[in-house]
């Protein structure tokens, strides 16, 4: 049996989501590690690992929400104005993560380029922090009113929940990131972020195992899918053993299969949390009659359909190029005159 | 004030100042492709080092509009939730396409262009610059069709009623191609063409009047000069379209850029005026029959007036007249100067002629004037309704925001962007300063830290 088109957009924002994690999680976590950096050349370096890339990165976020807009206008418009003043503050952080990227190192003032460091490291461990307990209250569900508009308080957002799913979701990042970094770096700062790596892992793990029981007995919906379809305990066996490999492969100096690991990792955590989810969008406490789901909120089926042309002729041009750039700039990084 | 008020002044005021970088990127863009398309032919050095001198401008542009353009994609959701639920059928899938076809192309191969010169090919890397710059004007084609389908809405019908009301797509090209899209496109297209070749245009007169980097300065202003030209000119045209277009499908507009009252009679061209609201009458010279003669091409037709329509349906007409009015006034000069500009060219005395190299130093202030007024001619223009004739701006907000969390976040959002604001123009006076062949900041900071004693 095929999915129905709204099925197929569910998953399609969800891969676009995917691939915003795993490639802005990678220099958003860059970004929180950059505040332990030793020195104007190790910044530097940081910063110039992830400097052709970053951009394009930010770009999944935009498109995300984009695709989310148009196949589930109702949901878009519903998150958006519900979660008002942490949208605003995750814009904040991200026009100041954007800017101290590019300001830096264009004045050579010490005053400068602290303060620019500064800046990008705490806006990128922000919005890590924002986007995780954004993603905390959609997988706990928000009270919602008979016209699906949020019917809590700005405070509401910030239960224990979500809020752990903020903090694992930089811890997360911070491991991605400080893999990326031993990936891409040599010398003092390639061992430095080998230490990185073991403390963030750590982290993550300890993380991730208060997550999972948190889940277990607070948000048990989220579990019921793997429940009633056994087979979909592939994904978090998945998510397991992607991070239990990053400390071996790490240790066989495999950089690059470990960042592999880890990108796999994110991909089966965000499917568990699709799969718990689906097929609501917003899920509605106490009242699930209010929820918002993938056929509810979605688009007509004539735009779903026309706008799934758009995506099966663009995406794959744009994998194939950003696959080729990537591969273009892989290697360890070298500072050049170009460089930021 | 009211929820209304604060969520139009917080869209204006972030969109209007978004709309300082893209405009640059577009026409540093395709400027860029010019010259490094000249590197290519004749492998001259100096295009090489002036691709990677505005290639800087260019990046510094791009960030900032990146950083802003975030918000505005934000900001239907935050604050315009009942307009998005409205118009997500047939607003989402130009969206989508705008970030699958423009941004990821852009942001892409943006990598190559700031940090590829070493890494791949001159071909590859001229690729990619093409690819730059045609992301960017992708776009532009996505964002204006959307917009032009609020002001001339098509192909859809309206589903559902009251609160629950929302637009759903019956048929995309006509959608794309709604009356007014591929007129108001290339009228914007245009306009950020101008914006990037002023930019050149002014540094590149500032450097000569300098005695600095002369035949950088007058290679980079012959390329300008050219596209300034070909722009500012065409810019009569389809801003003639457009007006026609206007005067069409969104006549109470029209009639409010030229205050326009009577229900049926022919119709005055204003050159300049101040409009007595009360008295509904302009102060100001003015040719009888001149606006009919440019809409319908008779100077005896008649043009429909504001009293044709409720005073309900009337957009502010005192903002929509002086803003129409001065982008028309700014283009005019821009297209006398750049024929003076092309004249003294063809003259050889264009390098030595002081005062129109001066004019070219302030220059860069007219397309990004001319570019924000005819926005808020056309926006303003469009009041009441947000999606003419269909839905209110007042109906169109979102239900669980209130008047305080606005006000923060516009307060906040004044703070970043004059920051940001001031910070831009400190850098791009600093790269202008530095000039196309000094020094990287980056190596500077060694021998600056050196000198501290650090």
């Amino acid at each position: 049996m095929l999915p129905d088109l709204n099925t197929v957009w569910f998953g399609l924002v969800g891969f676009l989501l995917i691939g915003y994690a795993i490639l802005d999680g990678f220099d958003l976590g860059v970004g929180g590690l950059h505040l332990f950096a030793r020195g104007d050349r190790e910044r530097r370096m940081m910063l110039n690992a992830i400097g052709p890339v970053w951009d394009g990165n930010e770009v999944w976020l935009v498109t995300s929400g984009g695709a989310l807009f148009a196949a589930f206008p109702e949901a878009y418009a519903t998150v958006f104005s519900g979660f008002y003043l942490a949208f605003m503050l995750l814009l904040a952080a991200l026009i100041f993560r954007a800017v101290a990227i590019e300001f830096r190192s264009k004045q050579p003032m010490r005053w400068w380029r602290q303060l620019w460091d500064v800046s990008f490291g705490l806006s990128s461990l922000l919005c890590s922090l924002l986007i995780g307990v954004a993603l905390g209250n959609i997988a706990q569900g928000i009270p919602l009113d008979a016209q699906h508009e949020y019917a809590g308080t700005w405070v509401g957002l910030l239960r224990p929940y979500p809020l752990l799913i903020g903090v694992t979701t930089v811890a997360l990042f911070l491991m991605h990131g400080a893999i990326y970094t031993v990936m891409k770096t040599e010398g003092p700062l390639h061992e430095r972020a080998r230490v990185w790596v073991r403390f963030t892992m750590i982290g993550f793990i300890i993380c991730y195992a208060v997550t999972t029981m948190a889940t277990l007995l607070y948000v048990p919906h989220l579990a019921e899918p793997i429940r009633a379809r056994p087979w979909l305990f592939v994904l978090p066996l998945g998510a397991l053993l992607a991070i239990a490999n990053v400390p071996r492969e790490i240790f066989h100096g495999r950089d690059g299969r470990a960042f592999f690991s880890s990108c796999a990792a994110i991909a089966f955590l965000l499917m568990l949390v699709g799969v718990g989810t689906y097929p609501y969008l917003v899920r509605s406490v106490p009242d699930l009659a209010h929820s918002l789901t993938v056929h509810n909120a979605a688009s007509s089926p004539k735009t779903l359909g026309i706008m799934l042309v758009i995506a099966a002729c663009g995406m794959p041009v744009v994998l194939g190029y950003t696959v080729t750039i990537y591969w273009i700039f892989r290697g360890k990084v070298r500072l050049e005159p170009t460089s930021y | 004030m009211d929820v209304l008020t604060l969520s139009r002044l917080q869209f204006a005021f972030t969109i209007a100042f978004h709309y300082i970088y893209p405009p640059l990127s577009i026409g540093l863009g395709l400027l860029l492709v010019g010259m490094e398309a000249a590197y290519l032919r004749t492998r001259r050095p100096l295009y090489r080092q002036m691709t990677k001198f505005w290639v800087k401008v260019f990046a510094l542009t791009f960030a900032l509009g990146v950083a802003t353009g975030i918000v505005m994609e934000f900001e239907f959701g935050t604050n315009w939730a009942t307009f998005s639920r409205y118009v997500g059928d047939v607003f989402g899938s130009a969206l989508a396409a705008e970030g699958v076809f423009a941004f990821f192309l852009e942001s892409g191969f943006l990598a190559l262009l700031l940090f590829g010169w070493d890494r791949v090919g001159p071909k590859l890397h001229f690729f990619s610059t093409v690819m730059v710059a045609l992301g960017s004007m992708f776009s532009a084609v996505w964002i204006v069709v959307a917009n032009s389908w609020m002001q001339t809405p098509a192909g859809f019908h309206v589903v559902g009623e009251g609160l629950q009301a929302r637009a759903e797509i019956t048929d995309f090209w006509a959608m794309v191609f709604n009356p007014s899209s591929m007129d108001r496109l290339s009228h914007v297209l245009l306009g950020c063409w101008q914006a990037g070749a002023f930019l050149v245009l002014s540094v590149s007169a500032y450097y000569l009047l300098q005695g600095r980097h002369q035949a950088f300065a007058k290679a980079s202003m012959k390329i300008a000069l050219s596209l300034a030209l070909v722009a500012s000119m065409l810019q009569l045209v389809t801003g003639h379209r457009s007006a026609v277009i206007v005067s069409r499908h969104q006549p109470a507009k029209l009639a409010a850029f030229e205050a326009h009252y009577p229900a049926s009679a022919p119709g005055a061209l204003h050159l300049f005026g101040w409009v007595d609201e009360g008295a509904q009458r302009v102060h100001g010279p003015k040719v009888p029959g001149l606006l009919s003669w440019l809409v319908r091409g008779d100077a005896q037709q008649p043009v429909a007036g504001l009293e044709a329509y409720p005073q309900a349906d009337w957009p502010p007409v005192q903002i929509s007249f002086q803003c129409f009015h001065a982008m028309v006034a700014i283009g005019l000069g821009l297209i006398a100067l750049s024929l003076a500009g092309v004249w003294h060219w063809w003259r050889g005395t264009l390098w030595t002629t002081r005062w129109l190299l001066w004019l070219f130093v302030f220059s860069v202030l007219g397309p990004q004037l001319a570019n924000q007024l005819g926005w808020f001619a056309a926006e303003v223009g469009r009041q009441p309704w947000i999606v003419y004739g269909l839905l209110r701006t007042s109906e169109s907000l979102s239900r669980t925001v209130t008047a305080h969390m606005v006000w923060a976040s516009l307060i906040m959002f004044t703070f970043i962007y004059l920051l940001l604001f001031a910070l831009f123009l400190f850098l791009l006076d600093q790269k202008i300063r530095q000039g196309p062949d000094e020094e990287e900041p980056a190596d500077l900071y060694r021998r600056h830290a050196h000198a501290a004693g650090s």
